[in-house]
């Protein structure tokens, strides 16, 4: 077990190496980020859209719900919806979400062009295969990432406001008055960097998973769900150590 | 002028190749023959730089690619074309994007001389109408025409074709057979191909290598092998009843 990690480890590291060298031509590179941010980040949109709708809407309704406390003004079930939408659930929740969707179609895609030799096939022409399939998913989804998290924040928001308007928990301008109470700008800045972070680790770790040579299509699957159960305990360890760092 | 000499190579502790020594004859077709299992893609694709070796040499006009660097390694690869077993298209290009992949990557031309070039290599495999289809459209022997177009689209010195046969009818191999052996003598390519099919070695085998676990056996060419005295070797070639009649003589 120990030497099947510090095995996994170095392959990590060996394959980091030939992933973050110079693009053999860079047109063909931002080409490349191109297609994998419409292919791996925004159709990624809808699902996040709608996750963070229903997520906003019921962090309202179980905040409202638990606030039975008379002294308690609710204008902090608005307050209470962002800081829980923005230090957790926007990034790694959503990261998470991203593990099972983006994690497994890297380790997939990549682990099938191995099986069929489309890999050999790109090194046979003296192209770096590992350059050339993954820098450009770690930067296209690097950078947008983020946006999607800022996305999924605002559509929490709107899931909350919606849930407001509908069943009359509190009052419209309670929760807007709390969703803009003490708001604390620095918390952008740290669940970005969570995001982007947790991105690194989600195209890296399934790409890994996915470029080392397979002898069937089942190991194919199989690696796949070892790089999402792998991504995922990555995620967790990576937000503890992050969050005791930026926000102690 | 390829030699390989005195190569091994193990996966964990399966012995695969063993001490094989073979010198490839320039500007011809070169067949390693043997039975599924006798190592013939691990040699391949040795010999090509896709499975590093545990020792021995790999000499391209008398450079030994072994003993490269990655980036010098690079500038023989490109005068490489591969042909894999099953064809290795891209799933996410069309057959012209797939042919036009290595240009795109190694030449400054422009997208006109680049299709220009595209459109020469995959007429001379007869598939000028499919430059548009994706893989998936394609039938098996369109996939190796294809295949057979992306490998020669550099004009390369040397083409490795692994079991260029496997999955085709038998018209569709000799077409297969016929046009590697065409391109190969049309543009002095040294050509190795992989094959456990004993019509591909009469029509086409300028230089046969025999591999039996894992180890050369018998090397000669076409004139040879019917008449040869080795026990490995005749099992293999007259394998099949039509074979064993036609080696038998007349009463």
């Amino acid at each position: 077990m120990i030497k099947k990690t510090l095995e996994l480890v170095g392959e990590y590291f060996l394959l980091m190496k030939r992933v973050f060298t110079r693009p053999e031509k860079w047109r063909i590179f931002w080409k490349q980020c191109l297609v994998e941010t419409v292919n791996l980040g925004l159709t990624s949109v809808p699902l996040i859209g709608i996750i963070s709708i229903a997520i906003g809407a019921v962090l309202v309704i179980q905040t409202a719900y638990n606030i039975e406390n008379p002294f308690i003004p609710k204008m902090y079930v608005g307050y209470m919806v962002r800081e829980s939408l923005i230090l957790e659930f926007s990034c790694t929740m959503v990261a998470l979400i991203l593990a099972g969707k983006v994690g497994s179609n890297i380790s997939s895609d990549i682990g099938t062009m191995r099986l069929t030799e489309q890999i050999d096939a790109m090194e046979m022409m003296g192209i770096n295969s590992a350059n050339y399939l993954i820098l450009p998913k770690v930067v296209s989804i690097c950078l947008f990432n983020p946006i999607l998290m800022f996305f999924s924040f605002m559509v929490g928001i709107l899931g909350g406001w919606l849930i407001v308007a509908a069943t009359g928990l509190i009052t419209l301008s309670q929760y807007i008055t709390g969703l803009r109470f003490a708001f604390n700008g620095y918390y952008i800045v740290y669940a970005a960097t969570k995001m982007v972070v947790f991105s690194f680790i989600i195209v890296t770790v399934s790409a890994l998973y996915g470029y080392f040579p397979k002898e069937n299509s089942m190991e194919v699957g199989r690696a796949s769900t070892r790089s999402i159960v792998t991504i995922c305990l990555l995620i967790l360890i990576s937000d503890l150590m992050l969050t005791q760092m930026m926000l102690n | 002028m390829i030699y390989v000499d005195n190569i091994s190579k193990s996966f964990g502790k399966q012995q695969v190749l063993s001490g094989i020594s073979v010198q490839f004859m320039e500007g011809k077709t070169n067949l390693i023959i043997g039975a599924s299992g006798s190592g013939k893609t691990v040699l391949l694709k040795a010999i090509a730089g896709l499975h590093n070796i545990d020792s021995g040499k790999i000499l391209y006009d008398n450079v030994d690619f072994t003993g490269l660097d990655k980036k010098q390694q690079k500038e023989i690869h490109k005068q490489m074309g591969m042909l894999f077993q099953g064809a290795a298209l891209f799933d996410f290009a069309t057959a012209r994007e797939n042919v036009r992949f290595p240009l795109d990557f190694f030449t400054d031309w422009s997208m006109a001389q680049k299709n220009e070039r595209v459109d020469f290599c995959l007429h001379q495999v007869n598939l000028s109408d499919v430059g548009n289809k994706y893989p998936s459209e394609l039938s098996g022997g369109m996939k190796k025409r294809v295949g057979i177009a992306r490998a020669i689209v550099m004009n390369p010195s040397y083409l490795f074709c692994d079991e260029p046969n496997s999955g085709l009818d038998p018209q569709t191999a000799i077409v297969i057979d016929q046009l590697i052996s065409k391109l190969t003598h049309e543009y002095n390519m040294t050509t190795i191909i992989n094959t456990h099919d004993m019509n591909s070695v009469m029509a086409i085998g300028e230089k046969l290598v025999f591999l039996y676990q894992g180890k050369k056996e018998w090397e000669g060419s076409k004139d040879d092998i019917l008449h040869a005295d080795n026990k490995a070797l005749n099992d293999f070639v007259f394998a099949s009843e039509m074979a064993r009649l036609i080696k038998k003589p007349r009463s």
